[in-house]
């Protein structure tokens, strides 16, 4: 793998939790990669699994979904939904020999600007790791 | 007649205070001093203890303040006389000639051009910088417009020049201008004049004004900031070189009873000292940050892990017991020689390029003329006079202090009781003939629907927050290219007043038709830019953020192209999105005109008396069989009444008040719904309420230290206040450990009341019996503020103090308490027949975390109530109509519960005043064309938001709920047939966002 790979990772951030986060990580000025975009969206239950298979079909190298943690959702039980749905698109990304390991659901709170800090960094390195995605040399 | 409120002081109390009374329709006069309101928070570079941009925070509710239609400001002005009383008094103000017409002025600078008139002092600078004759304050002014300083300009002097007359080209330019005076009619006056800083010269010892490297802690605010002098580069002042090594002095002018000292502790500048050390080891390559200081007061929410990872991470050495003595100059290097005592008594010495004096907080200038005017005293500090139990309350009805004005203190707390005060100011007002300000008129929205996208861009330099890393030109640059976009621009503050008026004036212009601002958050900026596209007749969901502040710039700093590349893809995403945006109309959502109050203690009776006072009906809950919370246990004087009868007036007054509905042994089960429309679940009864302040407290710690339950001569704070008034304690010999439940390995935080607890209880052992040998073992005292006084009181009357390291504790046999001391550096013995230990405060985790769970609200690390944000929203949550106050909210003093209650109550009538509210436009909407009525949504609604409907025999339908519905956009990701759409998050236009990151051929 070269070492240039600068991969392209999209991070949906919940406008409550993750995304307070993430400007969380901000204000403490901690510092990451520079590798991914964050769109934002009210709830991690908002995430259409077809957004992240769009995402994929783009060229993205990794997806990662952000939300509340369990029991924390702004709105009660979002981030159930998207758990749920996330684990079964993983399973379909998988069936269809695409590694699963580039989409991550993790949980970040208002309050947890190290957190995104490390989800973040650990998931460039894990698809630095992984390569670039085979589905841009298929388009 | 509408009556008014004044509000006196511009600074960020009173900007809360008139933002709160104009937001319950109350109309405000702001009368403040100096030609821009904004106050000392203005000229701060950051704060703790999140390290905010000052600025960034301020600015938007300036510019909320100054551009709300129920407040009139009137800078450069001052009162000068106060008739009538309250609910009628007569205010005579004083506009101070400004030589600049303010109706005119547009702030272009172009008179400040050609004004000859050089190298005044710059007040706003301290002096660091000059300023000409003519000039506006400073740049995030508001009003940002010039003013002629007549001392200096030779028009006004010698009748000579005129030079800026002819450069304006608007006519604003007045010679002839004249103070003019007006009379106010209002029904309640809030006091807000705030603060002044000590005077260095002071302290000749330290040699500032001699020393060209001695600056005071306002001085370096300025020399770190961005805006200021220097753009944000610290250098020493003697030769312009970086500093490697510098020294803050704490407590300048500060607790000592030197001459022209003051005896109180200033309580912001052990944390403001941290804050600047830590902000100049990230932005400057320093090798040496050194804070001398006496004890370190971090009482405060989350600031005890700050000075602790300002040691840690930061590598900030802090000198503790260490008093400077001098500070002497090399005259050849002008390098300074810092002279202290050590921990251990030792004479040291050592070399400083910078030394920043944490120099105190006064009274405001002309404080005791104020206080003349006004017909209100000061205390033996020349602060304004107020009481324990009346914290906000002056000594003359119908006037009302907040802030610093009343005692040195922070700014969350300064907003807190800034919301306290419009509580009570509101009292006067509001009555049964009250006639609540109009609505603010926006002008027409222009039609978009249909019409070919035409977007404006800002990209924000925010000072150099982005600028010094995202070439922010380069963005600008970039976005002009951008399908759809017909203007792109840069600006320093894109929040500041002028950038607003610009985004305003350039949708008219250019007929834009979409706004995109590239800065910080929309978290807390989206309200502000929403408004100017309203003012310029732009529907307000028709704007877009892109945030290249705290999600790029702060977190990429070191590597500046790479930022500058992701700032130029978020541009073009929030370009993608904002071009399929639509316009959108939030929906009227009825208010319940009550609130509910959870739990009874001080903190909850105070909030609801205040929001019944306003003739509203308050549910107040208590879950156990009586009113009074902790201070059941209280048994002391506050301002020479005791805490017992207090407790007792305050309840016979809850109980009297016909609008409140106490509910004792009452457990809430629930309390689903939302802003405006609770429901309050108690037992098997229902009550509709408009909002909910949390007022559950906290417990006192149970300790398992010491002994305690077993050996007899162990007790709690609180048990031994409790013999001290029934003048049962005996106990010759007595010794308090502090920190008992606090600043521990499990505990981390402060619990900040126990110290003056112990110095209280040990005062009165003292006062009793002056043989008694009472010692207090403790890691600092923590007696900030006027409590100075105690800590000197007890020292007096012989109390001994004995400081144990941090990561020790004092051992206890049974008989003596044996501890090491830092001054002997020996192990010390203290036999006793008492010990007491200085509990702390402890959240209650597990209470709160159902409250929390129920209202979706925060908890913090530390287990209390985690609020909106720190500084400015310190009673708020992000969960509107929902408030905190008092020990749920952070261990704190009575005086400053009540305050603190005051403040949730004023919040809470910000909503429940309001006979209906305008819900987010962004909200679930189903296109019947393709809903087959399956129920997917339905089922997923968290809400009950949803509804299927037969529309007609046979045909089903989902149909929402427009004030149910939170707009999570759940049921739309669930949706199977594409029917369900989130407006504002469409799929198309998420979509759009996907393929703009990822397509950079779109923009390239």
């Amino acid at each position: 793998m070269s070492e240039t790979f600068e991969p392209k990772i999209i991070a949906f951030c919940c406008n409550w939790c993750s995304y307070a986060g993430a400007d969380g990580a901000g204000v403490a000025r901690l510092q990451m990669p520079t590798n991914f975009r964050i769109i934002r969206v009210m709830c991690s239950a908002r995430v259409d699994p077809e957004h992240v298979l769009r995402a994929f079909a783009k060229g993205a190298d990794g997806v990662v979904i952000l939300g509340c943690h369990p029991a924390d959702c702004h709105y009660i039980g979002g981030n159930y939904r998207a758990r749920r749905r996330i684990a079964l698109l993983r399973f379909v990304l998988e069936e269809y020999g695409f590694d699963p390991k580039r989409l991550k659901l993790e949980w970040v709170s208002a309050s947890e600007g190290e957190k995104f800090q490390t989800t973040i960094t650990e998931f460039v390195n894990t698809i630095k790791e992984l390569g670039p995605t085979p589905l841009e040399e298929a388009n | 007649m509408t009556k008014s409120a004044l509000v006196i002081g511009g600074g960020i109390a009173g900007i809360q205070a008139s933002l709160d009374l104009a937001d319950r329709d109350i109309h405000v006069y702001m009368v403040e001093r100096d030609p821009s309101i904004g106050g000392r928070m203005s000229r701060l570079d950051k704060t703790f203890p999140t390290n905010d941009c000052s600025a960034c925070i301020l600015s938007p509710k300036m510019a909320d303040c100054y551009g709300h239609p129920n407040i009139d400001v009137l800078t450069f002005s001052e009162v000068v006389k106060v008739d009538g009383g309250p609910g009628d008094f007569k205010v005579k103000v004083l506009k101070k000639a400004r030589y600049v017409d303010i109706e005119k002025c547009t702030g272009c600078g172009d008179c400040i051009a050609k004004c000859p008139t050089k190298n005044i002092p710059d007040e706003n600078e301290y002096g660091l910088k000059t300023r000409k004759a003519v000039f506006i304050p400073h740049a995030q002014a508001v009003p940002r417009m010039a003013i002629i300083d007549p001392n200096h300009c030779r028009k006004l002097l010698n009748d000579k020049c005129g030079l800026c007359e002819k450069a304006c080209g608007v006519g604003a330019i007045n010679y002839k201008d004249e103070p003019k005076e007006v009379v106010l009619e209002v029904g309640s006056i809030i006091c807000a004049n705030g603060f002044n800083t000590w005077d260095a010269k002071i302290s000749t010892e330290y040699g500032y004004g001699r020393f060209a490297n001695v600056v005071t802690a306002m001085e370096y605010e300025r020399m770190m900031c961005a805006s200021g002098p220097s753009g944000g580069h610290i250098k020493m002042p003697s030769s312009g070189d970086d500093p490697k090594r510098i020294a803050f002095i704490q407590c300048c002018g500060s607790r000592s009873e030197k001459k022209g000292w003051q005896k109180y502790c200033s309580s912001v500048c052990c944390m403001y000292a941290t804050k600047q050390a830590i902000i100049t080891k990230e932005h400057s390559d320093v090798d040496q940050e050194d804070i001398f200081f006496m004890d370190i007061r971090s009482f405060g929410k989350e600031f005890e892990n700050y000075i602790h990872r300002a040691q840690d991470e930061y590598g900030i050495t802090m000198h503790r017991s260490a008093r400077v003595a001098s500070v002497d100059e090399n005259p050849l290097t002008k390098h300074l020689l810092v002279r202290y005592t050590d921990e251990k008594g030792e004479p040291k010495s050592q070399e400083y390029d910078l030394v920043v004096l944490s120099i105190g907080l006064n009274p405001p200038e002309g404080a005791e003329e104020f206080a003349k005017i006004m017909g209100i005293e000061l205390n033996e500090y020349g602060f304004c006079e107020t009481s324990i139990y009346d914290p906000l309350a002056t000594t003359r009805p119908g006037v009302y202090v907040t802030g610093a004005f009343a005692a040195p203190k922070d700014i969350p707390t300064s907003v807190a009781e800034a919301s306290g005060a419009s509580a009570k100011a509101g009292s006067h007002i509001v009555d049964a003939n009250f006639e609540p300000c109009a609505p603010k008129e926006f002008p027409t929205e222009k039609e978009t629907v249909g019409v070919e996208p035409r977007v404006g861009v800002w990209v924000c330099s925010c000072g150099t927050n982005i600028g010094s890393t995202v070439d922010v030109p380069a963005v600008a640059e970039y976005a002009s290219k951008l399908p759809g976009v017909v203007h792109s621009t840069t600006s320093m503050y894109t929040c500041a007043q002028d950038a607003l008026k610009e985004i305003t004036e350039t949708i008219r212009e250019k007929d834009l038709n979409r706004v995109v601002v590239a800065s910080c958050t929309p978290r807390t900026h989206e309200p502000l830019f929403r408004n100017a596209c309203r003012e310029g007749g732009l529907n307000q969901y028709l704007f877009n953020m892109a945030n290249i502040r705290d999600q790029c710039s702060w977190i990429h700093m070191h590597e500046p192209a790479k930022a500058t590349e992701k700032s130029k893809d978020l541009v073009r995403m929030a370009v993608a999105k904002v071009r399929l945006l639509e316009p959108l109309e939030g929906a009227k959502i009825p208010v319940t005109n009550s609130a509910a109050v959870i739990g009874g203690g001080v903190t909850g009776m105070t909030a609801a008396l205040d929001i019944a006072a306003q003739g509203f009906p308050v549910h107040l809950v208590e879950k156990s069989d009586k009113l009074g919370g902790n201070a059941n246990n209280f048994n002391h004087d506050e301002s020479g009444v005791s805490t017992v009868k207090f407790l007792k007036d305050l309840v016979a007054k809850v109980e009297a008040n016909k609008l409140i509905t106490v509910h004792l042994n009452a457990e809430v089960k629930d309390i689903p719904g939302y802003v405006g429309n609770f429901k309050l679940q108690i037992g098997s009864e229902e009550f509709q309420v408009g909002a909910v302040i949390l007022a559950v407290g906290a417990a006192a710690y149970s300790p398992k230290e010491y002994g305690y339950g077993k050996d007899q001569k162990v007790a709690t704070a609180l048990e031994v206040e409790k013999l001290i008034a029934e003048k049962k304690f005996k106990a010759k010999d007595v010794a308090f450990i502090q920190c008992i439940g606090s600043r521990n390995a499990e505990t981390t935080y402060c619990s900040r009341v126990c110290c003056t607890t112990a110095l209280r209880n040990a005062i009165a052992i003292k006062e009793a019996d002056a043989k008694a040998n009472v010692t207090i073992f403790h890691k600092d005292i923590r007696s900030y503020g006027f409590r100075e006084e105690l800590y000197r009181k007890a020292s007096q009357l012989g109390v001994r103090f004995l400081r144990f390291p941090d990561e020790t504790q004092p051992e206890y046999d049974g008989k003596s308490v044996k501890a090491f001391d830092n001054i002997l550096g020996a192990e010390v013995s203290v036999p006793v027949d008492c010990l007491v230990l200085s509990t702390g405060i402890a959240p209650e985790r597990e209470q709160k975390e159902e409250l929390a769970k129920m209202l979706k609200i925060p908890i913090s690390k530390d287990g209390f109530f985690f609020e909106a944000h720190q500084k400015l929203r310190p009673v708020d949550f992000a969960t509107e109509g929902v408030y905190v106050a008092g020990l749920a909210h952070w261990p704190k003093h009575i005086d400053e519960c009540i305050a603190q209650a005051s403040g949730a109550a004023s919040r809470a009538l910000t909503v429940i005043s309001k006979s209906e509210l305008v819900s987010e436009g962004i909200i679930a909407s189903v296109n019947d064309k393709y809903c087959d009525g399956c129920g997917v949504c339905e089922g997923c609604c968290e809400y009950s938001a949803i509804e299927i409907v037969e529309v007609e025999p046979g045909k089903l339908r989902s149909v929402v709920n427009a004030g149910l519905c939170k707009g999570c956009g759940c049921c739309v990701a669930a949706c199977p047939s594409g029917a369900m759409e989130q407006k504002g998050f469409k799929n198309s236009q998420i979509q759009a966002e996907i393929d703009a990151c990822l397509d950079e051929a779109l923009g390239a």
